[in-house]
């Protein structure tokens, strides 16, 4: 018992002691905060059910836009804001997920693709709403919880944004051990077993996508609410790519790999980037190669493939 | 009528003829083999009842209502279920895992989120009633691709037998089984239940003769004769089919 809650208690005082030792890099530790919501609700989709996707970059801008436009003309409060964002990220998922689940393999990741294109046109073009390419301004969230007024330095949109990371993190916990987790699993395992089980694997892939949209929508909302600035740059493809590739990097389907993943990735971009602007993509490169050839299964898989190949279990070395 | 009750089936991929006009009777208790060469279109006809495969004709009624119109999941919640000749499990998760989820999605429980699937104190005895039953005891919680093939054999009988079904359809649940072990599959099979139906596809005559009262025999998609197991024994045309064919 106490084993597991030892994880998420390491979590907590890594955040913490990040903010004591880096305190003027607040507003990165901030965005990998975010990234790590995002991340995780590609392994929701990904990890858990299966569904390969390029493209949830595009319920991460809708939450985005949402969430900016809801604290324009709406209400500025920042949990409204993030529940307009969760919204938005979760209905443009069922919506397209509509069409897009009833496809697999590279159909369904271009189609992914395609969605988080248009959406980005519909944004570009909608200029009188979005702000078109100069982005969307003028977001003032008000205070979290009517408390925490958003500061110059970030101190409250680190802490909002790691408590709602935190939140998100453990309702995926408490959602994989479940009955519908477990069936996620399984249709990643075997589509065609769980239809002769009785399962609508079209259905059940929907609701996994939709919620994937909601949470990836709650990113989107962070990142309008904390940087007050919402560009088309949040539907592009290059998001939805790094976020798979830090989460191949982590591992997928164990939550655990989504966050190590994530920090990994934006801690070596930070540095590689800062010391060689032009060359920081090559050691991205070789980290995601020698993930791939010597930890298959992702780096939180680390523990678990040492103590295998220590025993000289039957999976050592394969 | 109770049970399953086909007439006239029929199914064509292109021009191929697969099933023609089949009529086939199933009652509660039944125990019937379909056996016939490679390709004779066993495989088609087990996917045709439990609504994998769409029929080209005929009509196919389970406990006196139409089945036609119902997918191959709905087929299952009406009771009709089958294993499959390429064994089909969820290889990662572990054999306990594995049955867990057909009991969950029967009791329409599958869809639950904020309860731990293994929370329910019914469900988890029964999937322990389960591996019991065929003797998984030991390798309850180790991953079915960690299992040696025929226990995996085992592992896909007892996933559609936790559906609870009325019809059983075992699509060849001896193939690959080394013949050291088809034991262990012909006494799993007399282990099922009295008022389940099961219709048995099998090339193994061992296993056959061992657990089907009633033998059907296809051909090219058609129905060549029916009938006990002395009689197909005897029966010359069965008998020329099988010394010249692939399967002795
Ligand atoms: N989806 C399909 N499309 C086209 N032809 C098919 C399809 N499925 C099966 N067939 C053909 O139908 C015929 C019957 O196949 P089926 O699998 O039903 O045979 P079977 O009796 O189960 O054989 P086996 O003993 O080898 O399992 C074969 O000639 C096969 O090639
Ligand atoms: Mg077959």
């Amino acid at each position: 018992m106490a084993v597991r809650f030892l994880p998420p208690l390491l979590m907590l005082l890594a955040a913490v002691a990040a903010y004591f030792l880096f305190p003027y890099n607040l507003a990165f530790l901030t965005r990998i905060v975010i990234m790590v919501v995002l991340v995780l609700s590609l392994d929701l989709v990904l990890g858990f059910a299966g569904i390969a996707t390029l493209g949830q970059a595009a319920m991460y801008g809708a939450g985005a836009y949402a969430a900016g436009l809801f604290a324009i003309h709406v209400w500025a409060d920042p949990v409204a804001g993030l529940v307009a964002g969760a919204l938005a990220g979760a209905v443009l998922a069922a919506l397209s997920g509509a069409v897009l689940m009833r496809t697999q393999g590279l159909t369904l990741i271009m189609l992914t693709i395609a969605v988080a294109q248009i959406c980005a046109e519909i944004a570009n073009r909608a200029r009188g709403v979005t702000g078109g390419a100069d982005g969307l301004r003028g977001i003032r969230p008000g205070k979290v919880l009517g408390v925490w007024e958003f500061d110059f330095i970030g101190i409250t949109g680190y802490w909002y944004a790691l408590a709602v990371m935190l939140l998100v993190f453990a309702v995926l916990a408490i959602l994989g051990r479940s009955p519908f987790g477990l069936s996620l699993r399984g249709i990643h395992e075997s589509p065609a077993r769980m239809e002769a089980i009785g399962v609508s694997v079209y259905r059940r892939r929907l609701a996994a996508y939709t919620l994937g949209g909601g949470i990836a929508g709650i990113a989107g909302a962070l990142t309008a609410q904390i940087t007050q600035l919402v560009s088309l740059e949040t539907f592009s493809f290059s998001l939805s790519a790094e976020a798979l590739i830090m989460l191949i990097l982590g591992g997928t389907g164990r939550l655990y790999g989504a966050v190590l993943g994530t920090v990994i990735f934006m801690a070596v971009h930070h540095v590689a980037a800062a010391n060689d602007p032009f060359n920081w993509l090559f050691v991205i490169g070789a980290l995601v190669l020698a993930v791939v050839f010597f930890l298959p299964a992702g780096i939180a898989h680390l523990p678990t493939s040492l103590k295998r190949l220590s025993k000289g279990g039957r999976h050592a070395g394969s | 009528m109770q049970g399953l009750e086909v007439r006239g089936l029929s199914k064509r991929f292109g021009g191929l003829v697969v099933s023609e006009n089949i009529d086939f009777d199933l009652p509660p208790g039944a125990r019937k083999a379909l056996i016939g060469p490679n390709g004779a279109g066993k495989s088609t006809f087990a996917n045709l009842v439990t609504g994998i495969l769409s029929p080209s004709g005929g009509t196919i009624r389970f406990d006196g209502q139409d089945v036609a119109g119902l997918n191959e999941a709905q087929r299952v919640k009406r009771g009709i279920a089958k294993t499959f000749q390429i064994t089909t499990l969820f290889p990662r998760l572990t054999v306990r895992e594995n049955l867990r989820l057909p009991v969950l999605e029967r009791e329409g429980q599958g869809t639950r989120m904020f309860r731990r699937a293994s929370g329910n104190a019914e469900i988890e005895a029964e999937v322990t009633a389960l591996i019991d039953q065929f003797d998984l005891g030991p390798l309850a919680d180790r991953p079915v691709l960690d299992l040696a093939y025929g226990q995996q054999r085992l592992v896909e009988m007892a996933l559609s037998l936790a559906l609870k079904p009325r019809l059983l359809i075992l699509d060849e649940p001896a193939a690959g089984v080394p013949s050291s072990e088809t034991h262990l599959i012909i006494e799993a099979i007399e282990r099922l239940p009295d008022d389940l139906a099961v219709l048995v596809i099998e090339h193994d005559m061992d296993l056959v003769f061992r657990v089907a009262r009633s033998i059907v025999v296809l051909v090219q998609g058609r129905i060549l004769t029916e009938g006990t197991p002395e009689e197909i024994a005897n029966n010359a045309q069965v008998r020329e089919l099988y010394l010249g064919g692939a399967h002795g």
